[in-house]
């Protein structure tokens, strides 16, 4: 079958330093895939060359198939590859809701009858159910500028889920979110249809054994090792990589 | 509440400003009336400056170039073909956004400062091709003796610079109510999302060249429709008119009335002019020198207008930085 998505060959270099050195990745239909390795890895360049925001200086990226390599962000975030940031990112001075509307307004359905405000109704609808389900109905009017770190990441969570993704690619959503939003963070993704996969960049190892199947671990811009949780924990060299990495 | 009793103020604010630009032209002398008629024209451009400065985040110094166009295009075709102000409001916002989209692919990739450069240089190239097509614009001379206008087909020409102040009038009011329920749908939220965070926006499937290259057409139509407002009020039109003095006005006006605000930039450009004209009279040949003064301070000290411009980009070219890394929590699990 053919995966999801899949990368080849990925390289990107940023002057001498070879940020990633011909990383393959595979993510198949509604897969929890989690993206490991110490800091400056190349976890995060490497959601960039999948979303389209950095272009990879070689290396293939393939969406059900399709050759997706040369699409920018805008085209791949309508195919179906949803984007949450290492650092929250909202458009400050609009709402809450119209943060999540605005995020849903590409991939929002046209009702049958034409009328001049119908996408952005239909996108205020996906918005609300959004924002109840990840439980920002209450500040829904606020400005998002005004919000606290935990409170933006819920509301790109949304805004990535308004989009309607098939993928959704995380980066460390954890980071930064207090022992309670992390609970909520783990119980949310867990209950995620799985008609979304999911890649995972996370330092908080006890939330990527509880909700992924695979793990790739990534060092110095290489694929270390790939494999199920258990065969990752039992794995020496992954350890001492990751542990000398963050140390 | 207090959100409540600001909105209150602003709604009594605008609504005797409109009183008071209703009943002008009984009140002022004739001279006084045209002035306010140019005024108005100008307001006009600057709320296209509003609209792509403040509300979308490009900043402008070129508006003047759609202004001429549509001005010289009214003047022409007054002169020559029909006196029909709604002919020559369409001919002229067609000219504008023609020559907005033609500047497209100049801009839709620029951002901040270069967007700046850029724009200041479409700005006056516009004014250089206008000084020397003679055959057309006359020249440095002008255009002179644009007949006066009816407002439609079947009603009488507007003989009297009250006349022509009203309409000048009503036509500002109805395009600026235009823009400003444009705004209100999802245009507004699009244009201002990505004067928040353009790659956000594109990570959300946007398509940001389009939005960009919507504004700019759309605000060179609306710079297109007062310049055929200029000739009305004139009857008249030079390069003169569109120099960069205009296009640095503008833009101080629109910083001023609040960067984002249509409203406060109609107001922004008014106080403006009205300074720059007291000023020549007080301090004749510094008057370009206090405005520079002014826009500076502007910039500086206002809270909103300012210190830190809603611009894309970086509005100052900074030290390029390695992203930083954000604090976060020891892994946990990999040593157990
Ligand atoms: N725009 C850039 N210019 C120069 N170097 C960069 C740039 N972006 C990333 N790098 C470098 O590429 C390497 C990989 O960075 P990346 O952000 O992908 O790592 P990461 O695995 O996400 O790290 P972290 O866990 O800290 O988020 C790092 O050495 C980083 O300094
Ligand atoms: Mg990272």
């Amino acid at each position: 079958m053919t995966p999801l998505l899949s990368a080849h060959g990925i390289t990107v270099r940023y002057g001498s330093l070879a940020a990633l050195d011909g990383v393959d990745l595979r993510i198949e239909a509604g897969q929890r895939h989690a993206l490991i390795g110490p800091n400056g890895a190349g976890k995060t360049t490497l959601l960039d060359v999948l979303a389209g925001s950095t272009r990879a200086g070689s290396g293939r990226v393939l969406l059900a198939g399709r050759d997706v390599t040369r699409l920018g962000p805008a085209a791949r975030s309508r195919r179906g590859v949803g984007r949450i940031h290492q650092r929250p990112a909202v458009w400050s001075t609009l709402t809450v809701r119209e943060n999540v509307l605005v995020a849903a307004l590409p991939r929002a359905v046209r009702p049958g009858r034409w009328h001049p405000s119908a996408r952005r109704r239909a996108a205020g609808r996906t918005a609300d159910a959004l924002l109840a389900r990840v439980g920002l109905g209450e500040i829904a009017a606020l400005p998002a500028g005004q919000l606290a770190h935990g409170q933006r990441r819920q509301v790109e969570i949304a805004m990535g889920l308004a989009g309607r993704p098939r993928l959704l690619l995380l980066d460390e959503p954890a980071a930064g979110l207090s022992a309670v939003e992390v609970g909520w963070l783990g119980e949310f993704l867990r209950t995620l249809p799985r008609a979304v996969a999911v890649l995972l960049v996370e330092h908080r190892l006890d939330l990527v054994y509880a909700l992924c199947d695979t793990v790739t671990v990534l060092r110095d811009g290489r694929t270390l090792a790939t494999g199920t949780p258990a065969q990752i924990r039992a794995s020496g060299p992954v350890r001492e990589a990751y542990a000398e990495g963050v140390a | 509440m207090r959100q409540g009793a600001v909105r209150a103020l602003r709604r009594g604010v605008a609504a005797a400003v409109v009183v008071a630009l209703v009943l002008a032209p009984w009140t002022v002398d004739d001279y006084t009336v045209a002035l306010l008629a140019r005024t108005l024209a100008l307001g006009l451009v600057a709320v296209s400056v509003a609209l792509l400065t403040g509300v979308a985040g490009l900043p402008t110094l070129g508006q003047t170039a759609p202004y001429a166009a549509g001005a010289y295009a009214s003047a022409v075709v007054g002169s020559h073909l029909s006196d029909v102000g709604l002919a020559h409001l369409g001919i002229a916002a067609a000219a504008g956004a023609a020559l907005a989209a033609v500047t497209v692919p100049l801009v839709v990739s620029a951002r901040g400062v270069v967007l700046l450069m850029i724009t200041l240089a479409v700005g006056e190239l516009a004014v250089t091709v206008v000084g020397r097509w003679r055959s057309v614009t006359g020249g440095t001379d002008g255009l002179a003796g644009v007949p006066a206008i009816r407002p439609l087909w079947g009603l009488p020409v507007l003989a009297t610079d009250r006349a022509r102040y009203l309409y000048t009038l009503v036509v500002v009011a109805v395009l600026v109510g235009v823009v400003l329920l444009v705004l209100r749908t999802r245009v507004g939220l699009l244009l201002r999302a990505g004067r928040d965070d353009e790659a956000r926006l594109r990570a959300s499937g946007h398509r940001v060249p389009v939005h960009v290259a919507g504004v700019h057409v759309a605000a060179g139509a609306v710079a297109g429709a007062a310049g055929s407002l200029l000739v009305v009020a004139q009857q008249f039109v030079s390069p003169a008119d569109f120099g960069f003095d205009t296009s640095a006005l503008l833009l101080l006006g629109v910083v001023i009335g609040g960067t984002a605000s249509v409203g406060g930039a109609l107001v922004g450009a008014a106080l403006v002019v009205a300074a720059r004209d007291w000023l020549f009279g007080v301090l004749p040949g510094q008057a370009p020198l206090v405005l520079g003064l002014a826009f500076v301070a502007a910039v500086y000290l206002l809270p909103d207008g300012g210190r830190r411009p809603p611009v894309r980009g970086r509005l100052l070219p900074a030290v390029p930085a390695r992203r930083p890394v954000p604090d976060r929590p020891t892994p946990t699990g990999v040593r157990a």
